[in-house]
């Protein structure tokens, strides 16, 4: 399998970057880890005009917390980063449950974070990562950057609401209200097979009490699915089993899945049920022992 | 003072191997590391559809590409006498179509240019105009009155069937089923897969016209079968023609058949008088090559209530894709499938097979599989399973009862074949006590009051392997025997070549152990050749288990010969007669004076420089071998699972495999072909299928949808042996490399159909996808057939 | 390189643009003008014919193609030769100095972790990967980093075990300071 032509541009700036995507005019797509898109490009499903490489801009290889609590993490940041980062489990416990199940190891040394979320996989896991953590994705522009949240940004099935010369340089996490806790939880055939159903759930919560809760829905829609009916009806509770069976249950009438040779529509159904009922009770343990 | 066997590398020794040399270093050698000098890249442009009229095909803009030197097209081929070739299985394929496409990925146009790039962008620049006609996805819509046939290029065929075939004991079957107490039925789909080496197909044709030598570095693992159908496809003289075999990586059956692309790759060398490469992707190699299975069982077993089995009853209806080009034996139509039921004493039975023309990839090929016999195996353990349910008796002592006993062999059985030798019940018993049987049951039923799942499946059977003898066994006609010829140089140093092709079986370091048995010539002053049908002596090639059973017998056979003639110089070298010299481990020597001997490598040397007057010089020799009887291997696999009733995913909690394979070679690599058996049986257990869409788009067309388990999914394997020497092979060994792949489906499947006991349900054909199994479990109801592709409205 | 020949050609047949890239191959540097288009493993391959990298599929699953990219393991065929410029690549030819092997080279020979051979070269290299990071692994964080490569051919246990033969010999190998402060970590 061999690629068509294209022009390839590596620019050095993120400003030099815009600038090669306001004169690709829609032509160009952005080149960062490439696990998802050269695969498109050798199967001939993509063929775009020019590939703007943008591994050789420095300083976005980064994941970081300012001293408020936000999280930062830059378009160069790959799976692996956040797989083997100490001590994330205990600041963002979403994300580090998620990074050891994107595609597969080797996969995962190249990948980036942010091109993921870019490409709007509805199967893919970290969109329904971020739309949990109420994140958003930070755009730059010819006429500067602006901020998007993730659940505005993934607008269909490979589809952001990214203009053509716009770059995505940063996703950002913001601080939680409280504590925070979370999982992912993913149904894959076998290591790096896309998910059937993944679930991602981040509570925020002070004493025992959730003060913010988010579920995002991976691979059971045309894109990723933010059960916000779901996870408002968290708020306010203390995760007893009546409100985790109420989410669960909104969570998967929130689900949009296709029948397909992963699974018929109602067993995804039926397995964000029991995914969402099964992150929950584990937060509910650690809530009883912080009790 | 006696050789130790084990130290020169002879049989039994776990002699490390000699391929992994290079292979370690990254220096093997495989078809696509092969560049010739002004080599050319060949692409194959593909059927976007499953059953069209092709109306036109364009193919100016892909001759306007710069680089583009040559252009494929059917009506080319034909004008040559070369759009159509025949099959392995006297049917014939489309070269590139010419009539109309008969299945999705069908080879339609090739170009020939600079590098492959520029090959794969002329062909996207190929307009076709197709007309649709509607697609045959599966035997049911086949056989269903007023389909539209396929294979309407066939003068006579009116309908979609390849044959109808039969073979058994109608009458006494039904006289059987008519006095049984019990009667238990089954039907299953074993699913569409396949083989899937990691390396694709490829080839380099190199057509010299100075000396009209064509010479072909191609993925196959019967070189010299290649040989004979390039000379007859393409009528060059087969003296002309070369066949390289090189390093192949991986093959498990889908390296047999001939290959559009072979052909087309051929052609364009001699058209352009330049070397022509053509490497397959992984899409072409999934979607339109050799693929193994998808056949429809069903059948019944007739029982006393004491659990003895009087009778069986099979019928299959297999699905051939588009051409019929099974790679089996020309007799069986169905390849061995009535090896069925072969470990069990059974008086009689009967099978009926249908097979159909579909529009899908042709294959059928033997995917780590004697000819069907995994499709058998399959059946007769999930048969046995539902029998011994029916009767209410636990599953290892029906098997057990049903036995052939250690004292009954040869044993004849219901179906015709010979059975060699055997100790089943042994197998079993060590089995049960590694898995710990009678502890799994009670903590099966603990586990049950905690809601968990538990389940255990056991499989046992025996299978043919080493086709054939030559009475039975041809391949277009040719014999399936096989050869080795063996020269010996004047150091003592020596050359094996066989007719076999090693495909990572390590043929290279055990064939040398049979050699350093035979004659006491340490392994490593053995080299062994294959591949190449410039040196290699004639030979059927290495698929079905062959090549132990057939081409490892030829080895010790030739080994014998030169023996024989060391001994004649044996004697000439101690001046007595040959009736005083014996034999030990590598040295003759006067049987009333032990110490006078000499060495093989004395004798060797002998027959260069002291030969006894009038002998022909020199100490080498081939042999060829016809085998007497298939080999047959016993095993017996035992799974316990455990199955998540929330969402159907199961997980293998031990997985005990007892092989018997008679006299083993080298253990090492024995229990290494064992372990890539029962991972490719977890595999067909789990994930691993190719299914189509009512349109005929194939699903599995690449490795994000067609799944290898990974090591993390792969389960631990713990090995377990019993040795029963087979009594007609010489050096005793059966055949191994399959046994796993065709008996251990069943375990996994039969595991997890016992932890679902209580529902009632008797059946989920593979794979055992999670969301099948929670299907099974909340709805208890068989779940059936390929998994569907449901698209919801 | 030698200067006794070279072929000096016309003008390209056609006008595609190259690009120049130079980068570090197994310790030597080399630079080399590439289509774009071009992919690293085509590069090592038929570029500098270092055939121990092998293409498998095309999706990105199989993991045959395995290189170490600045000592992390890549898919090569799943990045262009355009973004090798200025980085460090090994193949399974750099693994060792000539005459020498790697423990993980060994391991895989005395454990009979291949068959057929052609995923060899990037398991090796995702082994060897996995040891720089974790010099003792466990039977799963080996199996966890392998997952990214195919193996149709020995079912994992024995590559299972050839790694951990290496990481052994590693060990063993190791001077002396190292071994104490990893033991000491450890406990």
């Amino acid at each position: 399998m061999y690629p068509s032509r294209f022009s390839y541009e590596a620019p050095t700036s993120i400003d030099e970057a815009v600038e090669l995507l306001r004169l690709g005019a829609g032509e160009a797509k952005v080149l960062a880890g490439g696990q998802s898109l050269l695969p498109m490009m050798k199967l001939r499903f993509a063929s775009p005009g020019t590939l703007i490489d943008i591994n050789n801009i420095p300083d976005l290889a980064y994941h970081r917390a300012d001293a408020d609590g936000t999280y930062r993490i830059g378009a160069l940041c790959r799976h692996a980063h956040l797989e083997k980062a100490n001590g994330l489990a205990e600041i963002q416990p979403t994300i580090a449950a998620a990074a050891p199940l994107v595609a597969d190891p080797i996969v995962r040394t190249r990948g980036t974070f942010v091109g993921s979320v870019c490409h709007a996989d509805p199967q893919g896991d970290w969109a329904s990562v971020m739309i949990a953590l109420g994140g958003s994705v930070v755009a730059q522009g010819p006429d500067g950057s602006r901020s998007i949240p993730v659940s505005d940004f993934v607008s269909g099935p490979f589809q952001t609401v990214l203009g053509f010369d716009e770059l995505a340089i940063e996703a950002v996490v913001p601080a939680p209200v409280g504590d925070r806790a979370g999982g992912y939880l993913k149904l894959e055939r076998r290591v790096g097979d896309f998910a059937t159903a993944g679930v991602a759930v981040s509570i925020e919560r002070s004493g025992s009490s959730v003060a913010r809760a988010g579920i995002g829905l991976t691979g059971v829609g045309s894109s990723t699915i933010d059960a916000s009916d779901a996870a408002a009806s968290l708020v306010g509770g203390n995760l007893t089993d009546d409100e985790i069976a109420r989410a669960a249950e909104l969570a998967a009438s929130a689900s949009r899945p296709r029948s397909d040779h992963r699974g018929s529509a109602d067993y995804k159904r039926h397995i964000v049920a029991t995914f969402v009922t099964r992150l929950l009770s584990n937060l509910q343990l650690t809530n009883q022992e912080a009790a | 003072m006696s050789i130790d066997e084990i130290k020169i590398g002879g049989l039994g020794a776990s002699r490390r191997r000699v391929e992994d040399n290079r292979f370690i270093r990254g220096a093997g050698n495989y078809v696509d590391d092969i560049t010739l000098p002004g080599m050319l890249h060949m692409e194959i442009l593909r059927s976007p559809l499953a059953h069209a009229r092709i109306k036109s095909i364009d193919v100016s803009a892909a001759w306007a590409v710069p680089g583009v030197r040559l252009v494929l097209t059917g009506e080319m081929m034909a004008s040559r006498n070369l759009a159509w070739m025949p099959t392995l299985s006297y049917d014939t394929q489309a070269v590139l179509a010419t009539d109309k496409v008969r299945f999705q990925g069908q080879e339609v146009a090739c170009v020939v240019a600079d590098d492959p790039y520029i090959a794969k962008d002329a062909c996207e620049a190929i307009v076709v105009d197709y007309e649709p006609l509607p697609p045959i996805v599966n035997p049911t819509q086949a056989m269903a009155s007023g389909a539209p046939v396929i294979r309407d290029d066939k003068v006579n065929q009116q309908d979609n069937v390849v044959f109808d075939w039969d073979v058994g004991d109608k009458d006494g079957t039904d006289r059987a089923f008519a006095e049984a107490d019990v009667v238990s039925e089954i039907e299953l789909h074993y699913p569409r897969s396949h083989p899937s080496p990691i390396e694709t197909c490829g080839s380099i044709a190199d057509f010299d016209r100075s000396t009209s030598k064509l010479t072909v570095y191609m993925t196959t693992q019967a070189p010299h079968i290649i040989r004979a159908a390039v000379a007859i496809v393409a009528e060059l003289p087969e003296h002309m023609i070369r066949i390289v075999s090189p390093d192949l990586g991986g093959g498990f059956g889908n390296k047999v058949p001939v290959y559009p692309g072979y052909v087309a790759s051929i052609l364009a060398s001699i058209l352009l008088e330049r070397p022509v490469k053509w490497i397959e992707d992984k899409s072409g190699n999934l979607i339109s090559t050799g693929f193994g299975r998808d056949v429809y069982l069903r059948g019944q077993m007739a029982m006393r209530q004491d659990g003895r089995i009087l009778g069986v009853r099979m019928h299959t209806d297999s699905d051939h894709g588009a051409f019929f080009s099974d790679a089996q034996p020309s007799k069986f139509k169905i390849g061995l499938m009535h090896s069925a039921f072969a470990c069990y004493d059974i008086p009689t039975a009967h099978l009926t097979s249908r097979g159909y023309y579909t529009n899908k990839a042709p294959g059928g090929v033997a995917y780590r599989c004697s000819f069907r016999v995994t499709e058998a195996m399959f059946f007769q353990e999930r048969m046995v399973q539902a029998a011994a349910d029916d009767l209410g008796m636990d599953q290892a002592e029906f098997r057990r009862m049903n036995f052939v006993q250690d004292d009954d062999f040869p044993h004849r059985t219901a179906f015709g074949f010979l059975t060699d030798s055997g100790q089943y019940a042994k197998c079993l018993d060590i089995g049960l006590k590694a898995v710990g049987y009678d502890d799994f049951l009670k903590q099966k039923e603990e586990a049950k009051k905690r809601g968990r799942l538990l389940g255990i499946g056991i499989s046992t059977m025996t299978e043919p392997l080493g086709a054939g003898n030559s009475r039975e066994y041809d391949i277009l006609g040719i014999k399936m025997f096989d050869s080795a010829e063996l020269r010996v140089h004047m150091t003592g140093k020596a050359i094996l070549r066989t007719g076999a092709k090693t495909q990572g079986q390590g043929h290279e370091t055990t064939w040398a152990q049979i050699v350093a048995h035979e004659l006491g010539i340490p392994a490593e002053d053995i080299v062994v050749e294959e591949g190449d049908t410039d040196t290699a002596p004639f030979g059927m090639g290495t698929y079905a288990s062959r090549s132990t059973p057939v081409a490892g017998a030829a080895v010790a056979m030739v080994s014998r010969k030169i023996r024989a003639k060391a001994r004649k110089i044996a004697a000439h070298l101690l001046e007595v007669s040959e009736e005083d010299v014996d034999w030990e481990l590598g040295r003759f020597f006067v049987r009333s004076a032990p110490d006078l001997g000499v060495t093989i490598q004395e004798c060797a040397n002998a027959a260069y420089s002291n030969m006894p007057d009038g002998m022909e010089p020199g100490l080498e020799n081939n042999a060829y071998y016809d085998p007497p009887n298939l080999t047959w291997p016993f095993a017996c696999y035992i799974a316990t699972v455990e199955v998540d009733p929330l969402t159907g995913v199961w997980d293998v909690l031990n997985m005990v495999a007892v092989d018997d394979c008679g006299v083993r070679i080298n253990p090492m690599i024995v229990e290494g072909q064992i372990m890539g058996g029962l991972t490719e049986a977890y595999a067909m257990a789990s994930m691993q299928f190719i299914t189509f869409d009512n349109e005929g788009n194939c699903i599995g067309s690449n490795y994000m949808d067609y799944l290898l388990p990974t090591a993390w999914e792969t389960p631990g394997f713990e090995l377990h042996e019993v040795v029963t020497p087979c009594p007609h092979h010489p050096i005793g060994a059966k055949g191994i490399g399959e046994c796993a792949t065709v008996g251990g489906p069943a375990a996994f499947v039969n595991a997890v159909m016992d932890a679902l006991k209580d529902t009632g349900v008797r059946n989920i054909d593979m794979p055992l996808l999670p969301d099948r199994v929670h299907e099974a479990l909340t709805e208890q109801h068989d779940v059936s057939g390929a998994p569907p592709l449901r698209t919801d409205s | 390189m030698t200067s006794l020949f070279a072929e000096v050609t016309s003008a390209p047949s056609n006008d595609v643009p190259v690009r120049r890239v130079s980068l570090r191959i197994n310790g030597e540097s080399r630079t080399v003008d590439v289509e774009p288009r071009l992919l690293l493993a085509h590069l090592i391959r038929q570029g500098f014919k270092l055939t121990g990298t092998h293409t498998g599929c095309d999706t990105t699953n199989c993991g045959a193609c395995t290189v170490l990219f600045d000592g992390s393991p890549v898919k090569s065929c799943t990045m262009l030769a355009v973004q090798a410029d200025g980085h460090e690549v090994i193949t399974v030819e750099g693994l060792a100095a000539p005459n020498e092997l790697h423990a993980v080279q060994e391991g895989f020979k005395e454990e009979h972790g291949l068959q057929c051979g052609f995923c060899t070269p990037g398991m090796m290299l995702s082994a060897t990967a996995l040891l720089d990071e974790n010099p003792d692994p466990t039977e799963d964080e080996i199996r966890w980093a392998l997952s990214g490569n195919l193996c149709r051919c020995t079912g994992y246990q024995n590559i299972v075990k050839a790694v951990l033969w290496a990481a052994e010999k590693l060990r063993a190998q190791a001077p002396p300071n190292d071994a104490d402060s990893a033991e000491g970590e450890a406990s």
